[in-house]
C-alpha cells in the first residue's frame, strides 16, 4: 500500500518533470537569423523543482489530503438562499433590481469594463443558445461557431453590400442562422453522440473555410472592415455624420462628443438582447416543446413510442440554439466593427461548449455565471497570459474535482400539480 | 359481432439469415384482450417491434381497423392508436409524474412557438384539458397523490403503472403490453389483472400482452397464441391452449 503510493507518487513527479521541462525548461529564441534553444533562468527552474516538489507530497499524503478537505464544512449555497416560497415572492424584485444595476451600472465605471462586459453578453448569448442544443435537448454539437460566424457574415455582408441597417438585419440574420441549423440538421440528426459530434465539428470547419477563400465576396482572410455601428433611431454615435444633414447622437442632445457614448449604446444593447434571450428560453422550457427535448435527453426510444417526431423536435432545438448564435453574430460584427475568419475558428466553439458545460448542463443561472468567468478571468490574468490555456486545464479538472454536475446544477423548473 | 381491429397475416423478420418471426397471424377484436406467449427467445418482442413500427416487417401485412400500417414510422404509428410499453420500464426518469403525462400528449397540445410565447387562449385551453385528462388517469392508476414525484424516484410497481397510464392518456385503441408483470409481487400483479380488465371492460380498449405469468395470461386472455422459435405454435382459448400437446411439449420439452 504505501509502495504503492510511493510508487505512484514518483511516477507523477517525473510526469510533471517531463512536462514542465517542454513547456517552461526550453525555449527557442531567435538569434540573429537563426533560432536557438535556451533553457530556463535559474529562478524558472526553482519555481519547477518546487512545482514538481508539491506534487510529490501531494500525491504521497493524497489520502490524509483528501480526509483533511473531508472535515472541512462545505460552503453550502442552499442556505444562503431563503426558502422557496419566499423565493417565489422574492424573484420579481430580485429580477428587477439586478436589471437596475445592469442599467445604471455602465455610467459609472470605466469604458474599458462596459466594453469587457459586453464582450461577457455576447458569450452570454452564445452559451444559452448552445445550452438548448447540449444542455436541453442533449445533442453534441462542436461546430456551433458556424452560426455565430453566418450571423455575423450576414450583418457585414447585407450592411457592405445592400447598406441595411443594424436593426432590420439583427432578424434577418436570426433567420439565416436557423436557416443554416435547418439544413445541417436534416441531414445529421440521425446520428447521435459522438457521431453528431463530429458532423457538427466538420460544419464549423466548413462554414469558416469557405468563409477565408470566398474572396469576392468576404474579403477573405482580410475579413470585412468598417461595418456600420447600430443607430438609436437613426442617430449615429460617430463624431459627425456620415451624411450630410444628419445629426448624431451628441448634436441632437446637445452633449459634447465622447467615445463612450457609443460603448455604453452597445453594452445597453447587448443587455436587452441577452434579457430577451433569457426570456424567450424560459419560455420555451415551460412549453411543450421544451418539455419534449428534455424527454427526448431522457429516453429517445419512449418518446418514439408515444408519437413524438424526434426529427422535428431535435430540428427544433437545433434551430432555436441556431438563431440565438446568429443574434449574437450579428452583435459581435457590429460592435467590432471588422469581421474575419480568424474569430471563428474552433477554439470559440470549444470556449462556448465549456461555458455550458462549467455552468451546468440545461441551468441558465449556470450558463451565466460560467460566461462570465470564462470571460473575466483570462482578462484579470493578463500577465499569465502565456499560461492562459494552462490555467484553462487546471479550472477544468478543479470543476470536475469538485462540481461535476457544473456550477450550478441544472433545477428543473418542475410543473406542480396544485391539489384542489 | 366484434369488429376486427388488428389483422396480422404472414408477419415475418428476417435480420440477415437469422429469421427470428416466421409466417405470424395475430387478430385482434375490439374490446379484447388476446396475449402472446411462448418460451423466451421466441420472438414475441420482436413481433410488438413489428406492430409498432420499431422495425420494419421483411414481409406480411400489418392492418390497423383495415389500414395498412406496416411500413409506417413508429411515431406515424402510435398517433394511429397502437400504442406500446417496454419490457424495461422506460420513464423520463428525471422529470416528474405529471411531466411524463403531459410529454405523452405532446401532440394533442398547441405547439405552436408563438401561440406558447404568447399564452393565447387556444394554448391556454388545450394545456389544461391536458392537465385535467393526466390528473384523470394518474387517479385511474392510483398515482395521483404521486404527481409531483420525480418519475425515477416511483417503485416499480408505480413505474409500471405510470408507464401504462402514459400511453393511455395518447387516446390509443390497441394497447400492447410487454411484459406488464415481470418484477412485481403477487399483491401488484392481482392490481395489475385489474387494471387491464378495467381497461378492456371500461375503456373500451383491446390490449396484446405478452406475459410469462400464466396464471395472469390464462385468467384474463380472451385469446391467446403461442410462439416457439418464431413460427406460431397454437393459437385458441385459454383452455384449448393449456391442453394443446404442441404447447405442453414447447414448453416443457419432450418425455
Amino acid at each position: 500500500m504505501t509502495t504503492n503510493k510511493f510508487y505512484n507518487a514518483i511516477f507523477a513527479a517525473g510526469i510533471t518533470f517531463i512536462l514542465a521541462c517542454l513547456m517552461i525548461g526550453v525555449k527557442l529564441d531567435t538569434e540573429g537569423t537563426t533560432l536557438a534553444v535556451k533553457g530556463a533562468t535559474t529562478e524558472q527552474w526553482m519555481w519547477i523543482f518546487g512545482g514538481i516538489g508539491v506534487v510529490f507530497l501531494s500525491q504521497l499524503f493524497s489520502s490524509q489530503i483528501d480526509s483533511l478537505f473531508g472535515k472541512m464544512p462545505k460552503p453550502k449555497l442552499g442556505a444562503l438562499l431563503p426558502e422557496e416560497k419566499k423565493m417565489a415572492t422574492l424573484k420579481p424584485w430580485l429580477l428587477a433590481a439586478l436589471i437596475t444595476v445592469m442599467l445604471i451600472w455602465p455610467f459609472m465605471v470605466s469604458r474599458g469594463s462596459v466594453d469587457l462586459a459586453t464582450l461577457t453578453l455576447i458569450y452570454i448569448m452564445l452559451g444559452l443558445g448552445l445550452n438548448i442544443v447540449v444542455g436541453l435537448a442533449g445533442l453534441l454539437d462542436l461546430g456551433f461557431v458556424a452560426f455565430y460566424a453566418v450571423g455575423a457574415y450576414t450583418y457585414a455582408l447585407l450592411s457592405e453590400y445592400f447598406g441595411m441597417s443594424f436593426w432590420a438585419c439583427l432578424p434577418i440574420s436570426a433567420g439565416l442562422a436557423a436557416l443554416f441549423g435547418f439544413l445541417l440538421g436534416f441531414p445529421v440528426l440521425r446520428l447521435r453522440g459522438d457521431y453528431l459530434a463530429i458532423v457538427t465539428l466538420g460544419f464549423g470547419e466548413i462554414i469558416r473555410i469557405l468563409l477565408n477563400n470566398w474572396t469576392a465576396v468576404t474579403g477573405g482572410p482580410n475579413g470585412i472592415s468598417g461595418i456600420a455601428k447600430p443607430t438609436l433611431f437613426g442617430l449615429e454615435f460617430t463624431r459627425r455624420a456620415k451624411e450630410e444633414g444628419a445629426e448624431t447622437f451628441h448634436q441632437y442632445f446637445d452633449l459634447s462628443y465622447s467615445s463612450s457614448y457609443k460603448v455604453i449604446f452597445l453594452y445597453l444593447i447587448a443587455v436587452l438582447l441577452v434579457i430577451f434571450v433569457v426570456y424567450l428560453i424560459n419560455r420555451l422550457m415551460r412549453m411543450p416543446i421544451g418539455r419534449a427535448w428534455e424527454a427526448l435527453r431522457e429516453d429517445e426510444i419512449a418518446c418514439r413510442s408515444l408519437g413524438l417526431n424526434r426529427t422535428a423536435i431535435k430540428l427544433s432545438a437545433f434551430t432555436i440554439g441556431a438563431s440565438t448564435a446568429g443574434f449574437a453574430g450579428a452583435f459581435f460584427a457590429a460592435r467590432q466593427g471588422f469581421i474575419s475568419p480568424e474569430s471563428f475558428i474552433f477554439i470559440e466553439s470549444a470556449i462556448i461548449l465549456a461555458i455550458v458545460v462549467l455552468g451546468g448542463m440545461g441551468s441558465q443561472v449556470g450558463v451565466i455565471l460560467a460566461a462570465i468567468v470564462m470571460t473575466i478571468l483570462p482578462e484579470l490574468a493578463r500577465e499569465f497570459s502565456e499560461y492562459r490555456m494552462l490555467l484553462f486545464g487546471l479550472l477544468m479538472v478543479l470543476m470536475m474535482r469538485w462540481r461535476p454536475e457544473g456550477l450550478v446544477p441544472m433545477k428543473r423548473p418542475h410543473l406542480e400539480l396544485k391539489q384542489q | 359481432m366484434s369488429q376486427l381491429l388488428l389483422d396480422v397475416n404472414g408477419l415475418t423478420m428476417r435480420f440477415g439469415g437469422l429469421v427470428a418471426v416466421n409466417g405470424v397471424n395475430l387478430k385482434v377484436k375490439n374490446r379484447q384482450i388476446v396475449s402472446i406467449i411462448g418460451p423466451n427467445g421466441a420472438g414475441k418482442t420482436t413481433v410488438f417491434n413489428c406492430l409498432s413500427g420499431f422495425y420494419i416487417p421483411t414481409e406480411g401485412s400489418v392492418m390497423l381497423k383495415n389500414e395498412q400500417i406496416a411500413g409506417l414510422k413508429d411515431f406515424q404509428i402510435s398517433r394511429k392508436g397502437l400504442v406500446r410499453t417496454f419490457q424495461h420500464v422506460r420513464l423520463f426518469q428525471k422529470m416528474t409524474v405529471i411531466e411524463n403525462m403531459l410529454v405523452a400528449q405532446h401532440r394533442h397540445l398547441n405547439t405552436n412557438l408563438l401561440s406558447g410565447l404568447f399564452k393565447t387562449p387556444n394554448y391556454r385551453r388545450l394545456e389544461r384539458d391536458a392537465m385535467d385528462k393526466a390528473m384523470h388517469w394518474l387517479k385511474e392508476v392510483d398515482l395521483l397523490e404521486f404527481a409531483n414525484r420525480e418519475a425515477g424516484n416511483l417503485a416499480y410497481g408505480q413505474q409500471r403503472r405510470l408507464e401504462i397510464a402514459r400511453c393511455m392518456v395518447t387516446q390509443p385503441e390497441l394497447l400492447l403490453l410487454d411484459e406488464p408483470a415481470a418484477g412485481l409481487n403477487p399483491n401488484e400483479t392481482k392490481q395489475l389483472d385489474e387494471l387491464i380488465i378495467k381497461l378492456r371492460d371500461e375503456h373500451e380498449i383491446s390490449v396484446l400482452l405478452i406475459e410469462h405469468d400464466m396464471s395472469l395470461v390464462m385468467g384474463i386472455s380472451d385469446h391467446i397464441y403461442v410462439i416457439a422459435q418464431g413460427t406460431p405454435l397454437a393459437d385458441g382459448t385459454p383452455d384449448e391452449v393449456k391442453n394443446n400437446p404442441d404447447v405442453i411439449k414447447a414448453y416443457l420439452g419432450e418425455e
